[in-house]
């Protein structure tokens, strides 16, 4: 079962590090949001300090939407998700080794745009526990809900337009836990971290077992 | 089910014309019927709501508290909608009828409807009562938007051309996995900023005038039988929509098969 799992996920990854889509696109796109944030908020150096979490956060899930879809557009094309369907391999092994490589994107961009928010928005790290638990509790979070939505709009027509719809009110709660726990991490509002953490770690476990639960009948028709 | 007249059947048979039936034309008319009632309790008969505070001072909802008759029972209505939509999807997943799915659709596009409206006669409510369009710390008010965003995303699934039995499927999981974060956006919500302007169960603490109780109670039960008239109309609008697309499908194989040449049917197609 873990076998199939890091097989799913290898082979995820390998496409990712050989098309480069991620290096050469995704995280572009995340460190254009970051500057655009900034030109919104002016040259108020405090104001994009006090809020550089929310920031962080809201362009993690943007460019968490551009990965999720991209995971799902390479399965479709030649048929690959019907070859990967006859390979036998258990969907929730599926499940899992596609929400894995997805969280090890989402942790790269995660340290990238976390360097360019210490450089840009001129934050000092406090606490770089919480900082690093919050930061892959958050990822695992996305990864599963967003490989289990991928899954639910895979194949249909307008599946570009229809996963931040329905993706994003969805992680909500994770915009809140990552948000209120890098502020505490960062120091720049009182807020229980750890107690953040909890509900991170329950998000990305809920939708964990969800989403291996209801691959299968998933896979089977996309 | 209906008294559709026959000369409109009868280029489709066996299929009504009409969503219309004995029942919900008396449920249509108890609602117009008690939205009158209503509206007379609320504007002429129940109070200003005003207290008198031991500062001397006049605080209070003012005739805001009208509105509440409207705000009450469609929040309850949404959450009706919205419980019905998780439990018919459920009830899909588990005995796969088209009758379940056509439940849960019905009832998601009903919860959505009356979700917005809650929202909006809050925010109109809100303004007076509490000086302010929106609360972003208001754990009720934050997570029914929020709710109102998941099943419109929901409903967004419902009208994309697909399989029907691969549409049904993704709504029904989504619609489970929207009814479950209800749950998660509500706790984070509340711990988010862990303050409420809503008050708690003023139902239960009588701290309200038996006028004001009455009217609405009143309004919870025209509200159901409303819900009940929609719900009959929007279900049998989406049997219909169903057996037109069936229909359809059909014609289109007569046809290719007239083509063809071919002229019987073959067995399972009438």
């Amino acid at each position: 079962m873990f076998r199939d799992v890091w097989l799913i996920a290898g082979k995820d990854l390998r496409i990712e590090m050989r098309s480069r889509v991620g290096l050469n696109q995704i995280v572009p796109f995340a460190v254009t949001v970051l500057v655009l944030f900034a030109f919104a908020l002016d040259t108020d150096q405090e104001a994009l300090r006090t809020y550089a979490p929310g920031l962080f956060w809201v362009t993690v899930l943007l460019a968490a939407l551009l990965a999720i879809g991209r995971s799902f557009a390479v399965d479709l094309a030649d048929g690959a998700a019907d070859r990967l369907l006859l390979s036998g391999i258990d969907p929730i092994a599926v499940f899992g080794g596609k929400a894995a490589a997805i969280a090890v994107q989402l942790v790269v961009l995660e340290v990238l745009l976390g360097a360019g928010v210490v450089l840009l928005f001129d934050v000092t790290v406090h606490r770089y526990g919480l900082l690093v638990c919050a930061g892959l509790a958050a990822a695992a979070g996305v990864a599963t809900a967003g490989t289990l939505y991928g899954a639910l709009v895979a194949g249909l027509g307008v599946r570009e337009t229809l996963l931040p719809v329905l993706l994003l009110p969805v992680v909500a709660p994770v915009l809140i836990g990552a948000t209120r726990a890098f502020q505490d991490a960062f120091g720049v509002a009182g807020a229980e971290g750890w107690a953040w953490l909890g509900l991170l770690a329950g998000f990305a476990a809920i939708y964990g077992v969800f989403g291996a639960l209801s691959y299968g009948a998933l896979l089977e028709e996309a | 089910m209906t008294t559709a007249t026959t000369e409109s059947t009868s280029t489709t048979e066996g299929i009504p014309a009409t969503t219309s039936s004995k029942a919900t034309k008396v449920l249509g008319w108890l609602t117009l019927a008690g939205f009158a009632v209503l509206v007379a309790l609320a504007f002429a008969w129940v109070p200003e709501d005003t207290r008198i505070t031991e500062q001397g001072d006049v605080v209070g909802q003012f005739d805001a508290v009208r509105l509440m008759f409207v705000h009450v029972p469609s929040a309850i209505l949404a959450y009706t909608g919205f419980a019905l939509t998780f439990l018919a999807s459920l009830a899909y997943l588990r005995w796969r009828t088209d009758w379940w799915d056509m439940m849960a659709h019905a009832s998601a596009e009903i919860g959505v409807l009356f979700g917005v409206l809650t929202l909006v006669t809050g925010s109109i409510w809100g303004r007076p009562t509490w000086q302010t369009w929106w609360e972003w710390g208001d754990v009720r008010l934050v997570t029914t938007l929020v709710m109102v965003l998941v099943f419109i995303g929901y409903l967004a699934v419902r009208r994309i051309p697909a399989d029907v039995a691969v549409k049904a499927r993704r709504s029904a999981v989504i619609a489970l996995v929207g009814a479950v974060n209800i749950v998660i956006v509500n706790r984070s919500v509340d711990w988010w900023e862990n303050r409420t302007l809503h008050q708690q169960s003023t139902l239960i603490a009588r701290k309200i005038r038996d006028e004001t109780l009455f009217t609405l109670s009143f309004s919870f039960a025209v509200g159901m039988v409303l819900f009940a008239w929609l719900l009959l109309h929007r279900f049998r609008t989406a049997y219909l929509q169903s057996q037109i697309e069936e229909l359809e499908v059909n014609e289109a194989l007569a046809e290719r098969r007239a083509e063809a040449g071919i002229s019987e049917t073959p067995e399972g197609r009438s």
